[in-house]
């Protein structure tokens, strides 16, 4: 009985939370100027928060190393752009292509789930050969295919659907679709004006959070019980009877689903997406998330994409630039110099603080009441022992 | 009283090297059989064969009628026999109860009698059930991984090894649960280095060489034999 009511007070507190972060969001988007460091922060921040936690189900969870993340985003994203781009726009987007091969186009809502689709679609057939590998062995050989991925969308022969090389743009952003019409409109209908309201955050935050609570609700499930057995005892939970290459396959196939869905996005964040931006250096951003994060933990994979954003995309852009302090030039600023800074703190972190900010832990709110309440009411213990 | 399995003929072989060179058991309903021999004689390839995860080259395993062989590990749990693998191989980052959750994986009805049977039997898991598998002692992570087990409702449950590295005592306390599990009705196959709690135990045994049986008896009856004390019950040779 105890249980059941934390239960329903637990739910009643993340729904409140839930409402109060995209109505905070909302008020951000009303009052703070379009083009402020936070919304790139938050958007940018949320989508690699998705792809991560979806890299956290199969590192973290299965035990399965794989490198294939940023592979399964190009399939994600380029599904989604394809479908989307709307059909007077493709002559100019495929001018070398002759406008292209499709001349049809989806709703944007069908679309991305048909990114997630694809992605999982190719991780099923990837993953026949390459799941019966292990540790280091399955990493080099997602990695290549993420590479191999790459370069066959680049590949001129298949121009008339890819645009080979080139850039593809023009589909729907964030902040033009139907989400952020109808948005504008309610802002319209209260204050007179719709103001800088684009619903861009809001639409990213609600898009990656259902899927993060799916991915959620997966691992407390009966799956997510037997993929924990997998990752801690492969022989145990074969002789419990799990299906190890059921259950590698499902995990897989979950995971680039939703590294599909977050290409998407990340398509979407980006207004135009080409194929050379998905390297290898992508999935180590990712791996990066979980590692700082923590390897099994949820929360920690959310925290740390947007502490890995903010900080890439601007508390240490200053580095970037050359400064002078009284006619001297202050040495080592120049561009580039970021990223090396960020992988000292990287490597300090890998150091010293292994387990990453969460180890396996999660944030809850019960978890944060009860640490406020252990530092900052003193009195609140003696209260409970007389009690 | 009918036998619950019977393997005839089993031979599997390690990259070339044949590690069981043709073995047959045959399992009572039931009972206790013991299959005891030294290092590298066969014994837990034998079981992790049963079980599905293994493959032979040649065999037959009948268990209650109908051949099983080549059947996957999972459609094994389900038909009724579990494997308790060597080395306790408990989930250490899961705690007992979902430890004990995994173990009833396959199954879709209600858990709440098996529980309560395991935590009877157990009652040390019970003090401990929200606690991570891999903080728990040794003898705990046997009983853990027994009860996990358990939990799948066998008709027939493998042992390898449940007392290794185990303190004496402790020790004891898991043959008398292997006793215990039987009165329940439960067949079991128990692989042993520990050779003489195992034949005091055991109904039927089996002593494996290098691969096949070299002798056959009743548990107590071998326990007396000059050849089996000498060759694993530490008598020193006149």
């Amino acid at each position: 009985m105890l249980e059941k009511s934390k239960k329903k007070i637990n739910l009643t507190v993340s729904t409140i939370l839930i409402i109060l972060l995209l109505f905070g969001l909302y008020l951000m988007e009303l009052f703070l100027s379009p083009s402020n460091m936070i919304f790139i922060v938050l958007q940018k921040g949320v989508i690699y928060a998705l792809v991560a936690v979806s890299m956290n189900l199969l590192n973290g969870f299965t035990g399965l190393f794989s490198l294939g993340q940023a592979g399964f985003m190009l399939i994600g994203a380029y599904t989604y752009a394809i479908f989307t781009i709307p059909n007077e726009a493709r002559t100019a987007v495929y001018q070398y292509f002759g406008g292209g091969l499709i001349k049809f186009n989806l709703p944007v809502t069908i679309s991305i789930i048909l990114a997630g689709v694809m992605a999982a679609v190719f991780a099923f057939l990837i993953g026949l050969p390459v799941l019966r590998l292990k540790s280091d062995y399955l990493a080099i050989a997602t990695l290549g295919f993420a590479e191999i991925i790459r370069a066959i969308f680049q590949w001129n022969a298949l121009g008339p659907i890819t645009n080979g090389s080139n850039l593809l743009r023009k589909f729907p952003s964030l902040d033009s679709t139907g989400f952020s019409k109808w948005i504008q409109k309610i802002t319209c209908d209260i204050f007179g004006k719709t103001g800088n309201v684009t619903g861009a955050t809001i639409y990213a935050f609600i898009a990656s959070g259902i899927c993060i609570a799916i991915i959620v609700l997966l691992i407390n499930s009966t799956y997510g019980r037997a993929f924990k057995a997998i990752r801690d005892d492969e022989i145990a939970a074969e002789a419990m009877g799990i299906n190890l290459a059921k259950h590698k396959q499902i995990a897989f196939c979950i995971s680039s689903f939703f590294a599909g869905i977050s290409g998407a996005l990340l398509a979407m964040y980006q207004t135009t997406i080409q194929a050379s931006a998905f390297k290898s250096a992508m999935t180590y951003e990712i791996l990066l998330v979980v590692v700082i994060g923590g390897i099994g933990s949820i929360t920690g994979s959310c925290i740390s994409s947007f502490l890995f954003i903010a900080a890439s995309e601007w508390w240490l852009r200053f580095l970037d630039a050359e400064k002078y302090v009284g006619g001297v030039k202050v040495p080592f600023l120049r561009s580039g110099f970021r990223k090396v800074v960020f992988s000292i703190i990287i490597m300090a972190i890998v150091l010293f603080y292994r387990q990453g900010i969460m180890g396996t832990r999660e944030l809850t709110p019960a978890g944060v009441w009860n640490w406020f309440k252990k530092t900052f009411i003193k009195s609140a213990p003696k209260k409970s022992k007389e009690a | 009283m009918s036998n619950i399995l019977e393997i005839k003929n089993l031979v599997v072989s390690y990259g070339g090297i044949e590690a069981v060179k043709g073995i047959s058991i045959d399992v009572p309903e039931g009972e206790i059989v013991t299959l005891i021999g030294a290092n590298g004689a066969g014994k837990s390839t034998t079981l992790k064969t049963i079980a599905g995860i293994v493959k032979p080259k040649t065999a037959s395993i009948i268990y209650k009628g109908h051949e099983i062989l080549g059947k996957s590990p999972d459609a094994i749990v389900s038909s009724g026999i579990t494997l308790v693998p060597e080395g306790r191989r408990v989930f250490a980052n899961l705690t007992v109860k979902e430890n004990l959750r995994v173990g009833a994986y396959l199954r879709k009805d209600s858990l709440d009698k098996d529980f309560e049977f395991v935590f009877e039997l157990f009652p040390r898991l019970k003090e401990r059930e929200w606690q991570l598998a891999g903080t728990l002692s040794g003898g705990e992570q046997q009983m853990l991984a027994v009860g996990r087990a358990l939990m799948s409702r066998p008709n027939l449950i493998m042992m390898d090894e449940p007392s290794l590295g185990l303190a004496p005592l402790v020790v004891k306390s898991i043959f008398d649960i292997i006793k215990t599990i039987n009165s329940q009705g439960i067949t079991v196959l128990l692989v042993e280095q520990n050779a003489n709690m195992a034949l005091q135990v055991a109904n039927t045994a089996y002593v494996l060489e290098t691969g096949t049986v070299s002798m056959t008896g009743i548990g107590r009856e071998l326990l007396s034999d000059e050849r089996i004390k000498e060759a694993y019950l530490g008598k020193t040779r006149k």
